[in-house]
């Protein structure tokens, strides 16, 4: 396997600024191959590695840049948003590697026929705006961005812009409303963004890590991308480890690798491991009986979670179940935007219970209320967002449940004890 | 072109771009819904309305759902029944159950919905928000204890009004509709326009009442309480008592009035025939004088704080006339007072209005020509509304009653400034006849009628041609507005005379009036007062003899001194208030 089809390869901690150093390293190949192809060309390039979007739906990125509706001028943006408890892969890639994702957007805008482009970055992170602009002047100066790219008379503007810190604007369509200055609600779908998105333009939201794999593949070909990881979710991963493991941090794995392999790799699990959530804090939370899946979209899928933005934390034994169900809960009730009625009570009556199991004060009626809960925000949900408290909520109470209701059952007789 | 699809296995034709739940509901299926509005954009938010349509996963909202060919939908299941039901509970422990002493108690969409699904008892722990209610405006209370977040009123204040007072602020259940942070409602740009309580479901957004101070004022035996009543309540308030929108109340509401102890009953509507006298000298004084052009009328108190609020630099063009409320306010604590030899200070003048803005109008400090207040109250239709039911006036039955004579008479142009482009039509009869000094052969000015936001024409007056536009609507106004003031700029002429109402509609239409308060109702409404105009002997404000007596014996001339002093006003430049709020 070749060292520069990872990101990894590219990531230069003591000067990622350096642009002289990513171009040594093998920087900018891939703009340089592109340039050489048609639009078509780039895309097909992209549809044969197979590359799939790193953000956590999993789509296939080469058919979303297909997609782009034709007759207007359309928007490239980075989703930078990167909001997900436990995940901190794209903050990884941005502090290290900025021109490979400034270079992965330039490709995508080539590819889409985009003049301007934009950076969300998630408004907690101030220091990587700043890096990432000054990133696009040396980019620029270099003659790698803005005006006739290496002489090739196409022209690709960036500009970066922070958010305020809301986890549903993640999601591309509330992250584009929040671009044009609007309140951070996700919109319906259809239309989707690439026919009707930033300002009615079509547009394309890519995620920092699927970005940053696009230059890897148009410098190497989609074959050897192709060549790695799972058939039909191939090449490299960054996986986010968290909570105890041995040596937290970001690790790139080909896709399909098995967790057991992955926790491995990271020093192992500290203590006994108890539990596990893939894929961020709306992915389930499983048992031990994680460790021989596969981290890939559609085995994961298959496993009844979602491999997500590869978020992993580790729980042992040391960890109360009805705490993981207050954070959780908490986090949803925290961060729903408001827009619609099932999210916004819902996740306020989750949290309400949930924290009334925590504080000791829970009804065992709350945990089939909770499960109803979920049953209507499901079922009712204006975005994704609303709908995937489910996965958390009814995994802690399916597998833990039995800790859960114990728990209560002790705080209801330590108090009348001490009544 | 149209579709064909099966509802509930029930098969229904409709046009292209018609929602699922429009279609449902012409194969007669009522889809429960708690944000939607027939007159707004569907925005999807409540999440009651969800279908299942064959062959597609999940539920869909059918509100923002285009019907398709050959779709089937299905709007009941176990499912979608427990899933409406779960987010009415939802919502329903988050609000305070106050419903018996709540302003919307029975028009409560929240509590029909509630009533409909049969919710007896909560699952849910109950909460409450414990916000403090913001009384601080004259004209409108906000409750965001009770409030749903439908957004229907960030739509009407943002788009359609543009007015911007309110919005949508924190995040999940915290979020609430609130004026910029550091404003209330009393101190922000709101121009009490009252749009944003007319489409509130619930009792979230609703008028400041007055009625225990004029109940007061009638038990008071010192006191002579006289009345006066805006032209567009006359065909609104029989809906209230189970009459049709449109339906002409004005002799009941002078027996109602009488019956619940009002001492004296007036007509705005006389004093409309007034300001259009006033009006219509003031216009051709301009066309004499060859401007400043436009003229731009000033009835809608709205209109005129948005006016101060964003654009003061077109406040010279606005009339000076007071709205035809002040104008009887000062002329009952002066004329009738003197003609009746009582000394004003005992006179409790009370207007019956269809509006919220009305409200703010009568409290701001210049309106005392009479060296008093000279509007103490004003209610508006919903509240003249509750007091007769308080009163135990059986509306529907009264006996049609005479007004009180010296300032009630009126004309058919009077009646129609409670529509939009009435002012127009009305000051175009006088203006006409009194420059050209000939007959109006066609008295009917079709062009400046109707419900559309926006309405131009150019009339021909012996020869000149003047360029008229008619909005109601604030955010209609704009367009004019906009155009006006870059025409003004280049010193280049745009119109010769323009009306602005603040709501949509004109005064029929506003803040005040019964609810549902819908676009279709408000064309019912305005129906009713063109009917009435065809229907009275006199139709030009300027041959009401009333009017004409109390120029002769009274206020000499339209325009004279006396008549600006007690009739015509002066506006405030609110910049400031607008770019501290932004």
């Amino acid at each position: 396997m070749n060292e520069r089809s990872r990101i990894s390869h590219f990531a230069n901690s003591e000067a990622p600024l350096d642009i002289a150093r990513y171009i040594e390293s093998g920087g900018y190949v891939g703009l340089m191959a592109a340039l050489g192809k048609t639009s078509a060309e780039v895309i097909g390039v992209v549809k044969n590695s197979g590359l799939r979007g790193r953000g956590g739906a999993g789509f296939p990125t080469g058919l979303k840049w297909e997609s782009v509706a034709a007759g207007e001028q359309p928007y490239l943006v980075c989703n930078a948003d990167e909001g997900e408890p436990g995940t901190f892969k794209d903050r990884f890639i941005l502090e290290r590697a900025p021109y490979l994702v400034l270079e992965g957007m330039t490709i995508a805008a080539l590819a889409i026929g985009a003049r301007e482009g934009y950076i969300y970055v998630r408004g907690e992170y101030p220091e990587i705006a700043k890096m990432l602009a000054l990133a696009t002047e040396k980019a620029k100066a270099r003659g790698y961005l803005g005006n006739d790219i290496l002489s090739s008379g196409f022209s690709f503007d960036v500009a970066v812009r922070v958010g305020g810190g809301s986890y549903v604007v993640g999601d591309e369509t509330a992250l584009l409303n929040s671009l044009m200055g609007n309140r951070g609600y996700p919109m319906l779908k259809p239309p989707f963004p690439t026919e009707k998105g930033l300002w009615g333009k079509p547009t394309v939201v890519n995620n920092v890590e699927t970005l940053a794999y696009v230059p890897i593949i148009l410098g190497l070909g989609a074959q050897a991308f192709a060549s790695i990881g799972s058939v039909n979710c191939p090449g490299y991963k960054l996986f986010s480890l968290s909570g105890h493991v041995a040596n937290p941090g970001v690790y790139e794995f080909p896709m399909g690798t098995r967790l057991r392999d992955v926790l491995e790799k990271a020093g192992g699990v500290t203590g006994t491991l108890k539990a596990i959530q893939i894929g961020g804090t709306a992915g389930p939370i499983f048992g031990p009986a994680a460790l021989d899946y596969n981290l890939d979209f559609p085995s994961m899928q298959k496993a009844g979670g979602a491999l997500g933005s590869g978020a992993i934390v580790a729980m042992n034994t040391s960890v109360n179940m009805a705490h993981v169900l207050e954070v959780t809960m908490r986090f949803f009730a925290q961060e729903s935007c408001g827009q619609c009625f099932p999210c916004r009570y819902g996740t306020r009556q989750l949290d309400y219970m949930a924290h009334r199991i925590a504080l000791g004060l829970g009804k065992v009626e709350y945990l089939d209320l909770m499960r109803e809960t979920a049953t209507v925000m499901v079922g009712a949900s204006f975005c994704p967002f609303g709908q995937s408290v489910a996965l958390p909520l009814k995994s802690l109470l399916d597998e833990f449940g039995d800790e859960i209701v114990s728990f209560m059952t002790e705080q209801q007789y330590l108090k009348e004890v001490s009544e | 072109m149209s579709v064909s699809l099966t509802v509930d296995g029930n098969k229904v034709t409709v046009p292209d771009h018609t929602s699922v739940l429009e279609a449902a509901a012409a194969a007669h299926i009522s889809i429960p819904t708690l944000c939607r509005h027939e007159d707004l954009v569907p925005k999807g938010a409540c999440g009651m309305c969800i279908v299942k349509i064959g062959g597609q996963t999940g539920f869909k909202r059918s509100c923002v759902t285009e019907a398709r060919e050959g779709m089937s939908v299905w709007t009941s299941s176990p499912e979608i029944r427990d899933i409406r039901r779960g987010i009415l509970e939802l919502v329903l422990a988050a609000h305070p159950a106050d419903c018996l002493q709540c302003i919307k108690h029975g028009k409560c969409e929240l509590q029909t919905l509630a009533e409909r699904f049969e919710i007896r008892d909560l699952h849910y722990d109950r909460y409450t928000r414990g916000l403090p209610v913001d009384q601080t405006s004259l004209g409108i209370v906000r409750d965001m204890n009770k409030c749903i977040g439908c957004g229907r009123c960030v739509e009407m204040c943002n788009e359609t009004q543009t007015v911007a007072s309110i919005f949508f602020r924190g995040r999940g259940a915290d979020t609430i509709v609130a004026p910029t942070i550091g404003k209330s409602m009393g101190d922000s740009v709101c121009v009490n326009c009252g749009q944003c309580v007319v489409y509130c479901p619930v009792g979230a957004l609703y008028e400041r009442e007055q009625i225990d101070e004029v109940w007061k004022a009638i038990d008071d035996p010192d006191k002579i309480v006289v009345a006066q009543i805006a032209p567009a309540v006359r065909v609104a308030i029989g809906e209230e008592f189970g009459l049709e929108p449109g339906e002409l109340c004005i002799g009941k509401l002078y027996s109602a009035l009488k019956g619940m102890g009002v001492d004296v009953v007036f007509d705005t509507n006389f004093s409309a025939d007034l300001t259009i006298l006033e009006e219509g000298t003031e216009l051709l004084g301009r066309i004499r004088e060859g401007g400043p052009f436009p003229l731009i009328t000033s009835c809608s108190p709205g209109w005129i704080k948005f006016c101060e609020t964003f654009y003061p630099e077109l406040l010279g063009n606005v009339s000076s006339c007071k709205s035809p409320q002040q104008m009887l306010g000062a002329l009952i604590k002066t004329y009738y007072a003197t003609q009746r030899e009582i000394d004003p200070a005992r006179l409790v003048s009370l207007s019956i209005m269809p509006c919220t803005a009305k409200k703010f109008e009568a409290r701001r400090p210049e309106m005392n020509a009479s060296g008093l207040c000279d509007v103490d109250f004003v209610l508006t239709t919903r509240e003249i509304a509750r007091m007769f039911r308080q009163a135990g006036i059986c509306f529907a039955d009264l006996d049609e009653s005479a007004p009180d004579p010296l300032l009630s008479g009126y004309t058919g142009a009077a009646t129609i400034f409670g529509a939009s482009g009435g002012v127009m039509e009305a000051a175009l009869r006088t203006a006409y006849e009194l420059a050209t000094g000939k007959s109006l052969a066609r008295i009917d000015f079709s062009e400046v009628r109707g419900m559309q936001g926006v309405k131009e024409a150019t009339v021909d007056m012996d020869g000149l041609a003047v360029k008229i536009a008619v909005t109601n609507g604030l955010g209609n106004a704009r367009k004019i507005l906009d155009t006006i003031s870059a025409a003004n700029k280049l010193g280049k002429p745009s119109y010769h005379f323009v009306e602005i109402m603040a709501c949509s509609g004109g005064c029929i239409g506003g803040g005040g009036q019964p609810l549902p308060n819908t676009q279709a109702k408000r064309a019912r409404r305005m129906e009713g007062l063109y009917m009435e105009d065809r229907g009275l002997a006199l139709r030009k404000s300027h041959e009401n003899p009333e009017v004409k007596r109390i120029y002769a014996e009274f206020l000499g001339s339209p325009g004279s001194s006396l008549a600006h002093k007690l009739l015509h006003t002066s506006y405030l430049d609110r910049r400031e208030a607008a770019s501290a709020s932004s």
